[in-house]
């Protein structure tokens, strides 16, 4: 076996006194789609900007495709140019076209020429199906749209991890599936994958791997079935019955 | 103002003794326009007219300053184009320093533009006439030099707070988006904060650029040659001959109106044409 995409050992994250992160062990392989899931507040926002350093972790050792993000001299912008992030509010630029969204990196990062960038952007725009729309302006797109081109804006970097946040919790329902489509297919290619999310169907079908986290800790993880399908621990159970059934009353509530 | 009806307003009728908003909207208008109307009325009426057409609108007075107009738009608008560039410049440096991680820049950058925004624009041309040989032993030759370094020392202070608060009212997350792409602090600023900061700095910085049009007023005090004449100095000459009355003042600001509404325009389309591209 192969050393792991992303290792991460004792992992704690405090903003000031709150301590968000206390204690994560995760590894990720090559090829795995992980799904974090848990309450809001749990923490797994955090933890996965703490993976490409968006967040400056207080404690811990993080690897990230062989490299201690960790270490204070680490070189983080190579890092991140292999590791792609897809955020919940998009930030595409909207000074620039999609087109553009999706080639300035390429040629300012990876110094490549125009036309291979343009090419390489415009084979990731029709990847996520949106080929069409190269030339509007990311105000002109739906943010379904929007989401995609910034997929395929990551995508274009070439990265060998793609890191998500809640990618589809700022989309109208009907939006959702089109970008789960595109994730579910980016998964199907082989790419290395974790994904905060709320999509329980999602994570349960395209998943190798959940981890249910509350209070800063992974509570629970395992095979989707396992941990979506028959939780062990009381608060895994808790919230899947909050977040599957939500007009249902708890017994315990109020 | 008027004794109100003590009727309690839920019980009875309201309908019947108050008016419909529409309807004390429309009385509300037609009361406005009518102190317009009498206010421009008495206007007209209170006005010597043949003095304002010999002492302010005097043909004649114009027409003598006519040689000296064009040069002095032109000197007022190199002026103000010199001093912008040094504001600009000084501005954008004074703005990086504010975000500085470096606090002794930060303390620099806000003493420098605490003092220059407190300071009226008037001292500080007088003082950079005298003070500057004095302290450096050594006069500036280059008189629009001189003059845009006194100018764009003040405009400065208000460039760099424009500018800063651009900067930072660039969302967080395009900050994250650009470095999670692998771009670095530099590239980043320049990449997609600064074209996006641009944008919402342009309105502020237009208004910057009209007032340094006016403050040009001020730099007689450092002593012209007939060459350097600028609109007001023009217009304060024009005051001393014999005839004409204030026309001369009446003439410079129309030579500043001829600056400061064009650009005005050019902002406005400029707001437009990059506004497109943010909201469809």
């Amino acid at each position: 076996m192969s050393t792991p995409v992303v290792e991460i050992t004792g992992l704690h994250k405090s903003f000031g006194a709150h301590e968000v992160l206390k204690g994560i062990d995760l590894e990720i392989d090559a090829g795995d789609v992980v799904c974090v899931i848990g309450p809001s507040g749990s923490g797994k926002s955090t933890l996965l900007r703490c993976v490409n350093l968006l967040e400056q972790p207080t404690a811990g050792t993080i690897t990230v495709l062989g490299t201690e993000v960790t270490d204070p001299d680490v070189d983080i912008d190579r890092v991140r140019t292999r590791v792609g992030m897809v955020f919940q509010q998009f930030n595409l630029f909207p000074h620039l076209d999609v087109l553009a969204n999706c080639t300035v990196a390429q040629r300012k990062v990876l110094h490549r020429s125009a036309d291979e960038a343009s090419s390489i952007a415009m084979a990731n725009l029709d990847r996520v199906g949106l080929a069409d729309r190269a030339h509007s302006h990311p105000t002109e797109l739906s943010g379904g749209q929007q989401q995609r081109v910034a997929i395929a804006r990551s995508l274009s970097m070439d990265p060998q991890l793609m890191l998500f946040d809640e990618p589809t919790s700022a989309l109208d329902p009907e939006l959702v599936g089109d970008v789960l489509t595109v994730m579910r297919e980016l998964a199907d290619s082989g790419m290395t994958m974790l994904v905060v999310t709320h999509e329980m169907a999602f994570a349960r079908e395209v998943a190798d791997r959940v981890v249910f986290m509350d209070d800063g800790a992974v509570v629970e993880q395992g095979a989707p079935d396992v941990v979506i399908g028959a939780p062990t621990h009381p608060r895994t159970r808790d919230f899947l019955q909050r977040v599957l059934d939500p007009t249902h009353r708890h017994p315990t509530a109020e | 103002m008027t004794a109100t009806s003590t009727g309690a307003p839920s019980s009875g009728a309201p309908a019947r003794t108050r008016m419909s908003p529409r309807r004390r909207a429309r009385l509300s208008r037609g009361i406005q326009y009518a102190i317009l109307l009498l206010a421009l009325l008495a206007l007209i009426l209170a006005t010597d007219w043949s003095r304002v057409g010999t002492s302010f609108f005097n043909a004649g007075a114009a027409s003598d300053m006519l040689p000296a107009f064009p040069r002095a738009v032109g000197n007022t608008l190199t002026y103000t184009l010199a001093a912008f560039a040094v504001g600009l410049s000084l501005g954008t440096v004074l703005a990086l320093m504010k975000l500085s991680s470096v606090r002794p820049y930060r303390w620099l950058a806000t003493i420098y533009i605490e003092f220059f925004r407190g300071v009226p624009a008037l001292l500080v041309v007088i003082s950079f006439g005298f003070a500057v040989p004095v302290a450096l032993g050594r006069t500036i030759d280059s008189f629009i030099l001189k003059a845009a370094l006194a100018l764009g020392m003040v405009s400065a202070a208000y460039i760099a707070e424009t500018l800063r608060a651009g900067i930072q009212a660039v969302p967080r997350g395009q900050v994250e988006a650009a470095r999670s792409l692998g771009m670095s602090q530099a590239r980043t600023l320049a990449t997609v904060v600064i074209p996006q900061a641009f944008r919402i700095v342009l309105p502020p910085m237009t208004n910057e650029f009209i007032l340094l049009t006016k403050d040009t007023s001020l730099i007689f005090l450092l002593g012209l040659t007939a060459a350097q004449f600028d609109l007001t100095y023009i217009g304060r000459d024009a005051l001393n001959s014999a005839h004409g009355g204030l026309t001369g003042l009446f003439v410079a600001g129309g030579g500043y109106l001829l600056i400061t509404i064009p650009l005005g325009l050019l902002a406005r389309w400029l707001e437009n044409r990059t506004g497109k591209a943010r909201r469809s």
